[in-house]
């Protein structure tokens, strides 16, 4: 899933200093799932931003709406009076805030959280990131670990010299990615792999404005 | 005779380095330079060592070239994508430049511009690759080059990794990528370095011991700490822990002389750290008996 941490009040507070009627929209999918931007969380921050402006003195009228998806028009339709608003705060992840961009030209939509990485569950409020989105996954080499998402520096051919005591140099809390490969591809018997010299990433793979189009 | 010359022929090979400064001036540099002057094969000139910005590693290099002291190019893949790279590789080949150690580099967190975006587009074992390639005539591109460079290009290993094996192993990916010698971190134990010799050795590729003076049982202790692939062992702390100030530094001085004189028949030489006391190389050599 795509995970999301939320913005802080203060942030929010400021791009939406000029409105007094906003539009809070959250997302029923990735950013309900890590808790920054669903049904609950749109409710926790219009009821924060309310009593900041009551304190101000200045009315704010802030309607919630929580929609399925904001990355398909097909959800983002099911929207209503949105017309009603000066702006909108979307609680969706960098697409979904797009999409409704794109869909309510004539209204500014704010961001409501910060877009982290496509992460993994790894309990109650603890997310691990995993992918790069780096459009040629070397999974199969590196038994199953990404050394792309996993290591600080990306790096494709064995840990670097900042390895210590298999934790990660920038962070002691967090496994070295390529102990990881190692472990695992020798508990499979597969230490060939690792003695495979991959070649640089293609980042035109990456680095470009990328459409997927599987009509054909 | 060059480095490369030197370690061809089997000679005990000593190198040491020096840090680029923080700043234009480089007259401090420039006096440790010229200690070292006929006293090593070559010098290493650091890139933005730490991942703390300083003078471009090129431009030094240069220097030490013009004081007519050999340099070691590093390089790190941290600051520059493969255009960067190889623009460099084929400016220092253009300077003059024969020798350049292949580093992936410290993470940006850990310098002194934490919010800087890290490259690392290739890393060490590609950039080894990357080296021979254009050593062969030819850019990661495949496209042929107008004039070719002919780099003595070496690689770093840590002896003591904790573990050892997937570091062992990228120690062999880097033979494989064209290390034709290589540095290692600093060792310590040399009971440990023996082991680590044996194994190494069956690779044929010319290793140079990474000795790092020690100027206290403090900075022992803190390399422990704090140094990932440093382990000092409790007896040279022991050793240190009587002195202070300069009698601690010159027990320091006595303890690398020692070591590099046992390390004379285990390797093919060693590469001094001496980490702003470079003036003391000299003194370190003279208790190696060399």
């Amino acid at each position: 899933m795509i995970v999301a941490e939320p913005k802080s009040l203060e942030e929010i507070n400021q791009m939406i200093d000029g409105y007094d009627k906003v539009l809070m929209v959250g997302c029923g999918t990735c950013t309900t799932v890590s808790l920054s931007g669903g049904e609950r969380e749109v409710n926790l921050m219009a009821t924060a931003v309310r009593l900041s402006r009551k304190v101000e003195g200045r009315d704010i009228e802030i309607g919630q709406q929580t929609i399925i998806r904001q990355c398909d028009w097909e959800y983002i339709d099911e929207l209503k009076d949105v017309d009603d608003y000066q702006a909108i705060v979307s609680f969706a992840c960098g697409a979904g805030i797009q999409g409704l961009a794109r869909k309510f030209t004539d209204i500014p939509v704010f961001p409501g959280v910060n877009t982290s990485f496509i992460g993994f569950n790894e309990g109650y409020g603890l997310f691990s990131e995993q992918c790069k989105a780096c459009g040629e996954c070397i999974l199969d080499k590196t038994g199953g670990v990404c050394p792309v998402a996993r290591c600080a520096k990306g790096l494709l051919n064995g840990p670097c010299g900042g390895t210590n005591n298999g934790k990660c140099e920038i962070n002691k809390d967090q496994d070295c990615a390529w102990v990881l490969i190692y472990n695992q591809l020798e508990g499979q018997g597969k230490l060939d792999k690792f003695k495979e010299i991959l070649a640089p990433k293609d980042y035109s793979k990456a680095g470009n404005i990328r459409v997927l189009d599987l009509r054909t | 005779m060059g480095f490369r010359e030197d370690i061809q022929n089997g000679k005990f090979v000593v190198t040491a380095e020096v840090g680029p400064p923080k700043g234009t001036d480089i007259t401090e540099m420039v006096h440790h330079v010229k200690a070292l002057k006929g006293k090593v094969a070559a010098l290493n000139v650091t890139d933005n060592q730490s991942a703390v910005m300083r003078v471009s590693t090129l431009a030094i290099a240069k220097v030490l070239m013009d004081l007519d002291v050999e340099p070691i190019y590093q390089m790190t893949c941290r600051d520059r994508n493969r255009l960067g790279l190889q623009s460099d590789l084929l400016g220092a080949a253009v300077l003059g430049i024969k020798n350049v150690l292949a580093l992936t580099g410290d993470h940006t967190t850990l310098g002194d511009h934490k919010d800087a975006k890290p490259v690392f587009d290739i890393e060490s074992v590609q950039l080894l690759q990357v080296i021979n390639g254009l050593n062969e005539g030819h850019d990661m591109a495949g496209l042929e080059l107008q004039g070719t460079t002919d780099f003595f290009a070496g690689a770093i290993v840590t002896p003591e990794a904790n573990p050892f094996e997937p570091q062992f192993a990228k120690f062999e990916k880097k033979v494989k990528a064209g290390a034709k010698f290589f540095q290692t971190q600093a060792v310590y134990d040399m009971k440990k370095f023996h082991a680590f010799m044996d194994r190494a050795s069956e690779h044929n590729v010319p290793i140079l011991a990474g000795i790092l003076l020690l100027k206290s049982a403090g900075m022992a202790k803190y390399l422990n700490k704090f140094v990932a692939g440093i382990s000092v062992p409790d007896e040279l702390i022991d050793e240190l822990a009587p002195f202070k100030g300069a009698d601690a530094l010159q027990k320091g001085i006595e303890i690398a002389g020692r070591q590099i004189a046992e390390l004379r028949d285990v390797c093919a030489g060693v590469h001094i750290m001496a980490i702003g006391a470079e003036d003391k190389v000299p003194d370190i050599l003279a208790a190696a008996g060399l």
